[in-house]
C-alpha cells in the first residue's frame, strides 16, 4: 500500500476540492469545480422548449457541450459528451419537462488529471444551482491502478499517464432520509453503492477493479457530504481540503 | 405467444404486434418473467456469430464478422511512414469506424452518426491498451520507416452490440493480416516489392523476404449486456437497446484480464453482484469467441 505520490499524499487522499455555485449570472445555473489544479467550469440553460432530432419528445432532453481548453473537439471529447450526457440523463426526472432541451456547457479551465469526474461533479452542481429536478446527485471518482496492484484515488495528470490502468466511476450520493436504516436497500446494498458511470482505461484484473470500485465508494461518501455542505451553503464559494481516510 | 392470456391487461384484447409497439417495455417484461426473450433466446444467450476471413481481396487483411444480423466489414491497409522521434522503432495503427446511412434508419446521410465517433475511440482505446499489437512489429527500419496500419470497420447492419461485433471484426482482420513485402529503391525510398523491381532489399531481412504475420498477444474479446432491473440480457438487439436504455461493455483478454469496463449511465444501477455477473458472462462468451475465430482459422488454412 506505500505508493509514493509526488505531492505527499497518501493514496487514499483527495486533492482540495473546491466548488462555487452561481458565477456567471447569464446562465440559469452554474458551478465552478476544481480538484487541486483541475478546474472546470460548468453552465446549465434551460429548459427550453422542443428536442432534439432523434429524441423522445414525451421526455427532456439533455444536451452536453464539452469546451476544451484550447482548440477544437475531437474524439476524445465527443467520447466525454456522450458519457456526461448519458449520466445526466440518469439522475435527471426527465419527465417533469417533457418536450424541453436543457443544455450543459462543461469549459475546461485546467486539466491536471481525473478530469472527466471534475466536469461530472460541475455539472451535477450547476444543474442543482439551475434547479433542473433530479432524483439524486452524482458524485464521481477516478481510481488508479499502480504497477504493484495498489489502489490510487484522484490522481494528477502525471499520475495518470504512469499508472498501469485507472478507472472513472460514478456513484449516487449517499441520501439523508427520514426512512429506517436498511430500507432503501437494492439487493442488499444501499442506493450509493451503485454504479452510474464507469469508464475504465488500460488492463487490470477483475480484482483490482472491484477493488477500485471499494475504494471510490468511500471516496465518494465524503465527496458527496462536501457537494451537500457546499449546496446547502447557498451561492457564496466554498472551500475545504479534504482528507478522505 | 401463450402469454396473453392474463385478464385485466390490454394485451388480452390486442394483436401481438400492436402490443408490442405500444408497450414495449410491458411487452418484454412479460418475456423477462418466463426467463426467454422475443428472439427465442435465454437473457444470457449470444446470438449466433460468424466470421468469415479474407472478404477484401485489395486489403491486406480483412474479415466480416456477424453477430446476429449486426454486421461488421474490417479491412487493413498497410503503408510505410516515417515514426515519431520519440518512439523510433515503432508502427502506428490508426482505426476508423464507420457507419453508412445503409446500417440503420437512425443514421441520415450527411452527418455522421454520434455513435461512430465513440465507438472508434472506444476500439482504439481497446486494441492499443490490450497489447494485442506489438507495436514494434510494424517496424521496418529504425528511425526511417515503419508500417502505418490503417483499420476501417464499416457498419452494414446495426441490430445491437456494435462494439462487439467491430472488436470481433477488427481482431479477426489483424489475425488475416500478411504484411506486403516492401524493397527500397534507388532513391532510398521504401516502395511495394514487385517482382521486376531490382531494388535492392533492407537490411532487415526477416521483415522483407516474404510475407508476415503479426504476432497477436492476449486477444481482446467483448460482451455487451442490456440491464433492466434484476435481469441481465447478453448481446442486445437494437430494439432491445433502446428500450433498456442501460447498457454495460465488458472487455477481457485471453490472459483473463479486465480491459475495459464500460457504463455510460443508464436508469439501472450497476452493484457489485451485478458487475460480477456481467464478467462471468463475458468469460463464458469469451470461450465461446475463442473457438469461432479458430474455426475461421483452420477454415482458411484448408483453402
Amino acid at each position: 500500500m506505500e505508493t509514493d505520490r509526488k505531492d505527499g499524499r497518501t493514496p487514499n487522499q483527495l486533492r482540495p476540492l473546491k466548488c462555487s455555485r452561481n458565477i456567471l449570472h447569464r446562465a440559469h445555473g452554474s458551478a465552478s469545480w476544481s480538484q487541486g489544479e483541475t478546474k472546470v467550469l460548468a453552465a446549465v440553460y434551460g429548459p427550453k422548449a422542443g428536442t432534439k432530432k432523434n429524441e423522445d419528445p414525451e421526455k427532456a432532453c439533455i444536451e452536453v457541450i464539452w469546451k476544451p481548453k484550447t482548440g477544437q473537439i475531437g474524439k476524445a471529447e465527443k467520447e466525454c459528451e456522450m458519457i456526461m450526457k448519458k449520466t445526466i440523463q440518469s439522475i435527471c426526472l426527465l419527465t417533469i419537462n417533457p418536450n424541453t432541451t436543457t443544455s450543459v456547457i462543461v469549459q475546461v479551465v485546467n486539466d491536471d488529471g481525473a478530469l472527466l469526474p471534475c466536469a461530472i461533479n460541475a455539472a451535477c452542481a450547476a444543474l442543482v444551482d439551475a434547479g433542473i429536478p433530479l432524483k439524486h446527485l452524482a458524485v464521481a471518482i477516478c481510481c488508479c491502478v499502480a504497477e504493484d496492484g495498489s489502489v490510487v484515488l484522484d490522481p494528477t495528470k502525471l499520475e495518470e499517464q504512469q499508472m498501469r490502468g485507472f478507472a472513472y466511476l460514478v456513484f449516487p450520493n449517499s441520501a439523508l432520509s427520514a426512512l429506517p436504516e436498511g430500507s432503501s436497500l437494492v439487493n442488499g446494498e444501499p442506493l450509493e453503492h451503485g454504479i452510474i458511470t464507469s469508464v475504465t482505461h488500460g488492463v487490470m484484473s477483475v480484482d483490482e477493479y472491484l477493488k477500485c470500485v471499494d475504494r471510490g465508494r468511500a471516496a465518494c461518501a465524503k465527496l458527496s457530504s462536501f457537494l451537500r455542505n457546499s449546496l446547502q451553503k447557498s451561492q457564496f464559494p466554498s472551500d475545504m481540503s479534504s482528507k478522505a481516510a | 405467444m401463450g402469454l396473453l392470456d392474463s385478464s385485466g391487461d390490454l394485451s388480452a384484447e390486442m394483436e401481438v404486434d400492436a402490443f408490442r409497439r405500444l408497450f414495449p417495455l410491458r411487452y418484454y417484461e412479460r418475456h423477462l418473467a418466463e426467463s426467454i426473450r422475443p428472439d427465442g433466446r435465454p437473457l444470457g444467450r449470444a446470438r449466433d456469430t460468424t466470421v468469415a476471413l479474407g472478404a477484401v481481396s485489395s486489403a491486406d487483411g480483412s474479415a466480416l464478422a456477424k453477430i446476429g444480423s449486426t454486421t461488421m466489414l474490417a479491412a487493413i491497409k498497410m503503408e510505410v511512414m516515417t515514426p515519431s522521434a520519440e518512439s523510433p522503432d515503432e508502427g502506428c495503427i490508426a482505426i476508423e469506424f464507420h457507419m453508412p446511412p445503409i446500417c440503420s434508419p437512425i443514421v441520415r446521410p450527411g452527418r455522421p452518426a454520434e455513435a461512430a465517433v465513440v465507438v472508434s475511440k472506444q476500439l482504439s482505446d481497446t486494441i492499443l491498451s490490450s497489447g494485442m499489437i506489438d507495436l514494434k512489429e510494424l517496424a521496418l527500419v529504425s528511425g526511417k520507416a515503419a508500417w502505418m496500419a490503417y483499420l476501417d470497420i464499416y457498419c452494414l447492419d446495426a441490430d445491437g452490440a456494435l462494439f462487439d461485433a467491430a472488436l470481433l471484426s477488427a481482431v479477426a482482420a489483424f489475425s488475416h493480416l500478411q504484411i506486403p513485402v516492401v524493397s527500397v529503391n534507388d532513391k532510398g525510398k521504401i516502395v511495394a516489392f514487385t517482382e521486376e523491381g531490382d531494388g535492392r532489399k533492407l537490411e532487415k531481412e526477416a521483415v522483407n523476404k516474404e510475407k508476415i504475420k503479426l504476432t497477436l498477444g492476449s486477444i481482446p474479446f467483448s460482451l455487451t449486456c442490456a440491464l433492466h432491473k434484476k435481469y441481465i440480457l447478453a448481446d442486445p438487439t437494437s430494439e432491445e437497446e433502446s428500450i433498456m436504455e442501460t447498457l454495460v461493455t465488458v472487455v477481457m483478454d485471453s490472459s483473463d484480464r479486465l480491459v475495459s469496463f464500460y457504463k455510460p449511465g443508464g436508469p439501472a444501477l450497476a452493484y457489485t453482484s451485478l458487475v460480477t455477473d456481467c464478467v462471468a458472462l463475458t468469460r463464458h462468451r469469451m470461450k465461446e469467441l475463442e473457438k469461432i475465430l479458430d474455426e475461421a482459422f483452420s477454415g482458411m488454412e484448408v483453402d
